[in-house]
């Protein structure tokens, strides 16, 4: 993984203009390893960003960067630049500032921050955005120096009072202590004094073991709120004079509205504007009830365009036409072609489906739109896109535009889109007051930006009980070309190709191209798990496939490729042996393993499945062992993983969108299966000590629970699963694969 | 007009019959902590107690409702074995994204109402039509069995 020679996916951009250079850190290396390892392509530049205003000054606030104020009572508001949307960095980011500011927990309290993209951006995306399981990996030192040189002034203020040496004087509590006399100063005693000094700007950082927050099951401080009605998500707002209102898009993808008859919508009580766009319908409300009647009562002609016949058929004609086309080569070692054509091959291709992103919020926006100026209440994952989408719908200057940002009722990357937010403020354009407009279940899922279908065509040659060649050809959708375009290179999708190019296994003749090939309109974005998501589920299949072939157990043919990988060894090691591996299980049960360096995180997961006479599958038992480096709250990456294993199951045991006559066929939860508590497996999660810097968490269980669901039911069945989601015909013998 | 009794409060509202509690309680009421998940009673993320039987509200006509009390997460509390489920889902740190958990605390309590010391077989036959996204069935289900033994 430190190998920083796959040099053409990697690009290093230049830190904005008005941030604070940082020099680099001692760890700064290991950092660098971690963000390129895990394609976060857009890197780095350390730096903290200062922001205290006139009117925080104004207010007698201690503003010191823009991540910490403290009032004169010693309050102290830390504002997070990250979305909370479950994983708990509303308090994992906290714990972080807290521990280098050595704050008293109790007397901390958060808000969001402001949408700022120089002064709040992501340090690996350099924008705002919660994504790629990064904002621990990402704000890790940036938080540590803003709290530490927070703490360096509060300490030279009170020296300077004291005449003391600075460095005869400790922090703790929210206090600064001169030990050798016995006085003490609480942090709001000295925000005045300590207004006037410049932070250092290298600071010293406390050592890990001086850490008193940070690896501790800290509570969460999202929660209470959560379980008596009071938390307020995006869906929640209520803006004095509200409307409310629900749209329908064209059911098929590109298509148009045509004829609209509103003339049995308009009679029915409470329904106060019948709303026609370009490619979507919305209907305005005293409330919900009355906009979805008015919806239902539309006579509307679609304009269904040149995708009108359009099937799943189709899409999969083309990806796998165009997976047999040479890519660009995103890794190579040795020479692959050469060793394939001099051994006996072993070939599989895996495929991979659409899926929707299904968050428990359904997708919505409230925007009040006036002559000169824009309120939008949301819950986003880009708060800085949030704003500016609204700024150029209504030509407003983006000061104009006020946003309040809300909880997310999940994101899984569904809220790195805008489309949302944009079809809002195009509907409270016509709307005199605030609207809410909220998606139905039904448009939820099929106007979603679907995660893609992927093929991964793979061949490999075995000498010696190991692999001798191997080549991996990823074709799908280019999320990041769409999303991201800067970081779109030489046509590699840095996502596309996360954890084949840099998969674990020394394997001495490789080579890793990428195709890319865009579904015909179908929209494709990023989904919890990403690239790794395909990737793993293709490798870690392939390997356990090159394992039977190599008559070899599939935890002894990996142990013996992954010397250089000594983290997810010894993850392996443990997960093997907390699952029994290798001990007798019924028939028609099976064990499977799969490892992963994904998110900067090394992780081995051990399934444990029944397969019914009737193809049905059962999940007994998943056993993950985790090396995510430094963990900041434990509680946390333990929940993450179960429930990031249960998102990956969900996916892999029923997740597919399917497309007829252009139209997205499923349309709610009877029809797009979510795992429920009567399914679910038990789940062991076993953290590994390490000093190292932090791992990403939050995809990682979605990314694990599959290839090792599948190795599963080979080993339960004989039966190879190449393609997700899982087909019980196949597995019942009903049909072939 | 319909005369509702939500969280031993009296309320008044405007509302067509067929109009479900949901929106009632979400829109004009201003009682934003029941969610709505899916519309056709599939995710259980709008439960609410109706003369203390868990109901769906997003299948509720408020003409139907009558003179029954209405219990949602915003007044469960006041109970004590609601009391019991709010305090064993922070022990147990259930809540992730926290939007299904509504609902779900709704049917906890409500399973816990009759039967104070439910089996793996009872929660599952309660808790199966409540759907999270985030995967936190495994923490529900032993917050209801830490809730059972307070």
């Amino acid at each position: 993984m430190d190998d920083l020679q796959s040099e053409p996916v990697v690009r290093e951009v230049a830190e904005p203009e008005a941030a604070v250079s940082v020099r680099p850190s001692p760890s700064r290396r290991a950092f660098l390893k971690t963000s390129v390892a895990v394609g976060g392509a857009l890197l780095l530049g350390f730096r903290i960003p200062f922001a205290a205003s006139a009117a925080e000054r104004a207010q007698g606030l201690f503003a010191p960067n823009a991540f910490i104020r403290i009032d004169p009572q010693g309050a102290i508001t830390l504002l997070m630049p990250q979305a909370e949307m479950g994983q708990g960095v509303y308090t994992s980011i906290p714990m972080i500032l807290a521990e280098e500011l050595d704050a008293k927990w109790e007397q901390v309290s958060i808000e969001a921050s402001p949408p700022n993209d120089k002064l709040y951006g992501n340090p690996i995306f350099q924008i705002q955005v919660t994504g790629n399981s990064n904002s621990i990996r990402a704000f890790w030192t940036t938080l540590r120096k803003a709290g530490a040189g927070a703490r360096a002034i509060l300490i030279e203020a009170a020296a300077r009072r004291w005449n003391v040496e600075p460095s005869s004087c400790t922090a703790a509590d929210s206090e600064v202590v001169h030990a050798a006399s016995g006085r003490k100063l609480g942090y709001g005693a000295l925000i005045g004094d300590a207004s006037s000094l410049t932070p250092p700007a290298d600071p010293p950082l406390k050592a890990v073991a001086d850490f008193k927050i940070i690896g501790k099951p800290v509570k969460r401080l999202d929660t209470p709120d959560k379980v008596n009605g009071k938390a307020l998500y995006g869906i929640d707002a209520m803006p004095p004079g509200l409307k409310f209102a629900t749209l329908a898009a064209c059911p098929v993808f590109g298509g148009r509205v045509g004829r609209v008859d509103d003339s049995k919508a308009k009679q029915i009580a409470g329904v106060r504007q019948v709303l026609l766009f370009d490619d979507f319908v919305a209907v305005v409300g005293d409330h919900m009830w009355a906009a979805k009647l008015g919806l239902a009562a539309l006579d509307i002609n679609w304009d269904e365009g040149e995708y009108a016949q359009l099937s799943s058929a189709d899409i999969w004609r083309q990806l796998r036409t165009a997976s047999e086309k040479t890519g660009v080569v995103a890794k190579t070692v040795g020479d692959a072609a050469k060793t394939l054509a001099g051994g006996t091959r072993i070939d599989a291709a895996y495929e991979m489906p659409f899926l929707a992103h299904a968050t428990m919020e359904p997708m919505n926006c409230t925007v009040h739109v006036q002559q000169d100026s824009c309120e939008v209440w949301v819950g986003t994952q880009v708060q800085t896109r949030a704003q500016s989408v609204a700024a150029k719908i209504t030509g407003l200057p983006l000061e104009k535009v006020k946003v309040h940002f809300f909880l997310l009722g999940g994101g899984f990357g569904r809220r790195l889109e805008v489309d949302y937010i944009e079809k809002a403020v195009k509907v409270a354009q016509k709307v005199d007051a605030p609207v809410k407009l909220v998606w139905s279940r039904e448009e939820d899922v099929r106007q979603d930006i679907f995660r893609p279908v992927y093929r991964d065509v793979l061949s490999a040659t075995l000498a010696d009980g190991r692999i001798s060649g191997w080549t991996h050809r990823v074709t799908g959708s280019a999320v990041i070309a769409r999303w991201l375009p800067p970081a779109f290179q030489k046509g590699i999708d840095i996502d596309a190709i996360d954890s084949a190019a840099d998969m674990p296994y020394e394997i001495p003749n490789l080579l890793v191209d990428y195709q890319r090939d865009e579904p015909p309109a179908v929209p494709t974005g990023f989904w919890r798990g990403v690239g790794p998501n395909n990737n793993v589920f293709a490798v870690e299949s392939f390997i356990d496939e090159l394992a039977k072939k190599a008559g070899k157990d599939p935890l002894e043919f990996r142990r013996g490729m992954l010397g250089k990988e000594p983290r997810l060894l010894a993850a392996m090691e443990l997960a093997a042996s907390k699952a029994g591996w290798g001990s007798t299980l019924p028939e028609r049960h099976g064990r499977g393993i799969g490892v992963q360096v994904a998110f900067g995180s090394f992780i081995a997961t051990v399934a444990e499945v029944e397969v019914g006479k009737n193809g049905d599958v059962r999940v007994h038992r998943i056993v993950c062992a985790v090396d995510t480096g430094i963990v900041v709250n434990p509680d946390t990456v333990i929940a993450q993983l179960q429930g990031g294993l249960i998102f990956g199951l969900t996916a892999a045991l029923y997740g597919e969108i399917t497309i007829e006559k252009g139209r997205v066929q499923q349309s709610n939860f009877h029809d797009y299966r979510m795992l429920r508590i009567d399914e679910v497996p038990k789940i062991e999660v076993h953290l590994i000590q390490s000093g190292e810097a932090p791992g990403g968490i939050g995809e990682t269980g979605t990314t694990a629970a599959p290839p090792a669901v599948g190795n599963a039911i080979f080993a339960a069945t004989g039966i190879r699963l190449r393609r997700l989601p899982i087909d019980r015909d196949v597995l019942a013998g009903r049909k072939t694969v | 007009m319909f005369s509702l009794t939500i969280n031993g409060e009296s309320h008044s509202v405007d509302a067509p019959a067929e109009m479900p509690l949901l929106w009632v309680l979400r829109d004009l009421i201003g009682l934003t902590g029941t969610k709505f998940g899916c519309g056709i009673a599939q995710c259980g993320a709008c439960t609410v107690h109706l003369d203390g039987t868990p109901v769906r509200s997003c299948q509720l006509p408020v003409g139907s409702i009558g003179a029954r009390p209405i219990t949602t997460v915003e007044g469960v509390g006041a109970s004590a074995v609601g009391a019991k489920v709010q305090k064993a889902w922070l022990e147990l740190e259930v809540v992730q994204c926290g939007y299904c958990q509504s609902g779900q605390v709704m049917s906890a309590v409500a399973l816990l109402q009759t039967h104070p010391k439910p089996d793996d077989a009872d929660i599952d036959a309660a808790m199966a039509g409540n759907i999270c996204r985030c995967g936190t069935y495994l923490r529900i289900r032993d917050a209801i069995k830490h809730a059972a033994e307070a």
